[in-house]
């Protein structure tokens, strides 16, 4: 074990050499029970058929990698959407929230409030079935009244935490709320709340595909025509095969560049007046992702 | 408005089938998550591999592709179970690897002293988690554990897409029987509202209870 693993917890020391030996048969043994694991599901996948051709040949015409191509364009223009929406809809609401005036504080709290206690779902089909809306705008505007009301409290609480004695200096100087808003409060905040925002769009690309629910045609719902076409032997482990590893890989690309966002920041001095967490724990009704 | 008072039974059947996707998929969550933190954590790097990708992997996952390839993909791998079962077990995977983070950031805030501690008195890796380092990570990671199920509760809705039975789901039968989808929609959020409440007053109560002022 190196010395970092060592520093990283308080569980156990560095291991002599008979541990070391005894931890290397435990590395064997757990390697040995995945790869069975693993040989097992490959056993499973081609005892029922899953690498026949006839599964795995629609990805081989033009028109199908064509259709799987412009669902991922719908995914990633849903996406696009409701992070621009989003932003905008919870830089207002932060706003309201962090407002001189009660009753608009009081609106943006339960605005917030009620936003984040709904399921997201339950607010596409709302406004997919009961107001009659078409898919795309439908699962836009549920995707940016969540994540909007989940990223007002990341900027409200990046605001707050911006050190007091920021905003006393400012104020001090005579600065006008909004010059110490704008000036000293929100730079400093919106550096080290970047990893945040970005984990929260994350959130917001992964929960696009709800639109599948909804019919709107992006990637899942691209694959879901592809997996249920009875030419080619209802292909739907090929396609969960195939899609999946985009679907998860365009998420990591993303969560790492928020991690890496991060680690620039720690290191950063010019964000260590803030340090923002992740929207979670703190409110009446917690509960992101 | 009468529409819960006519259809009290299927909004209610709806009701219990959100509480009990909930419940079943919350000890999946924590029994699984509880496996990958100390996976996570331990001193073997095989093991810390394992629970690594199992959190990397699953956190990036839609809910709905996960969804999408237990409901409808394992099926057709000759894996035939109740579509409730197969949810419970999206919903659950799903859920701990969140669950995992939070022990795993719990873990990390209880002072290096009382492992070393916990050594020093000759207890073995596994004594000194159970012993030492949990019981005191438990209370630190109740409100983040609280929101994780919340979020947990309001991600059972999918299951009512994908036709489980459950609260969502009613709306299909209810417009189906001609009644108000505004009013139906209403009561639905009315249902999830109670249940994300009374998981928050649960956790709140416990917080009270064993949680650690920081």
């Amino acid at each position: 074990m190196k010395a970092l693993d060592h520093s990283a917890t308080a569980l156990y020391d560095i291991p002599g050499p008979k541990t070391e030996r005894r931890h290397k048969l435990y590395g064997l043994l757990s390697t040995l029970a995945v790869l069975a694991l693993a040989g097992w599901i490959l056993y499973l996948l081609f005892d029922t058929d899953q690498f026949t051709h006839t599964k795995w040949m629609p990805f081989e015409y033009k028109g199908i990698q064509e259709l799987l191509l412009r669902g991922l364009g719908n995914t990633l223009k849903a996406f696009a959407l409701a992070a621009v929406l989003s932003l905008v809809l919870g830089t207002v609401l932060a706003v309201g929230r962090l407002s001189d005036h009660r009753p608009v504080r009081w609106i943006a709290t339960l605005f917030v409030e009620f936003f984040r206690a709904m399921p997201v779902l339950v607010m596409i089909f709302f406004i997919y079935v009961a107001l009659k809306v078409e898919p795309l705008p439908a699962l836009v505007t549920g995707l940016a009244l969540y994540n909007g009301s989940v990223l007002a409290e990341v900027f409200r609480s990046g605001i707050n935490s911006v050190e007091r004695g920021q905003r006393e200096a400012a104020y001090a100087l005579g600065m006008r709320k909004t010059q110490v808003m704008a000036h000293v409060l929100v730079p400093q905040a919106v550096r080290a709340m970047l990893p945040a925002i970005i984990s929260q769009l994350v959130v917001a690309l992964k929960d696009t595909s709800l639109g599948y629910l909804i019919t709107y045609e992006e990637f899942l719902h691209a694959g879901k025509l592809i997996a249920s076409n009875l030419d080619y032997d209802l292909p739907f482990i090929p396609v969960v095969m195939v899609i999946s590893p985009i679907y998860i890989g365009m998420c990591m690309l993303l969560s790492w560049f928020a991690q890496w966002v991060a680690k620039r920041q720690r290191r950063n001095p010019k964000t260590e007046a803030a340090d923002v967490a992740p929207a979670e724990p703190g409110t009446l009704l917690p509960g992101v992702q | 408005m009468n529409v819960l008072t006519d259809n009290f039974s299927t909004y209610w059947k709806g009701f219990l089938g959100t509480v009990e996707l909930t419940v079943y998929a919350s000890v999946l969550a924590l029994v699984l998550g509880f496996v990958m933190a100390s996976f996570r954590v331990a001193p073997v790097g095989s093991f810390r591999a394992f629970g690594t990708a199992w959190v990397t992997v699953l956190r990036n996952t839609p809910l709905t592709l996960l969804f999408f390839a237990v409901l409808l993909g394992l099926p057709r791998f000759g894996l035939v179970l109740p579509f409730t079962v197969f949810a419970v077990l999206a919903l659950g995977c799903y859920t701990s690897a969140f669950i995992c983070e939070a022990l795993r950031s719990g873990i990390n805030t209880v002072p290096r002293g009382q492992g070393e501690a916990a050594r020093s008195l000759g207890m073995t890796f596994s004594q000194t988690l159970a012993h030492v380092i949990l019981p005191q990570a438990f209370r630190s990671v109740i409100p983040p554990v609280g929101s994780t199920l919340i979020a947990l509760a309001k991600n059972s809705a999918i299951a009512g897409a994908f036709s489980v039975t459950e609260l969502l789901g009613t709306y299909k039968t209810l417009s189906e029987l001609g009644y108000n989808i505004i009013w139906t929609f209403v009561w639905i959020a009315l249902g999830y509202l109670v249940i994300t409440l009374a998981i928050s007053a649960l956790f709140n109560i416990l917080e009270k209870r064993w949680g650690v002022a920081r």
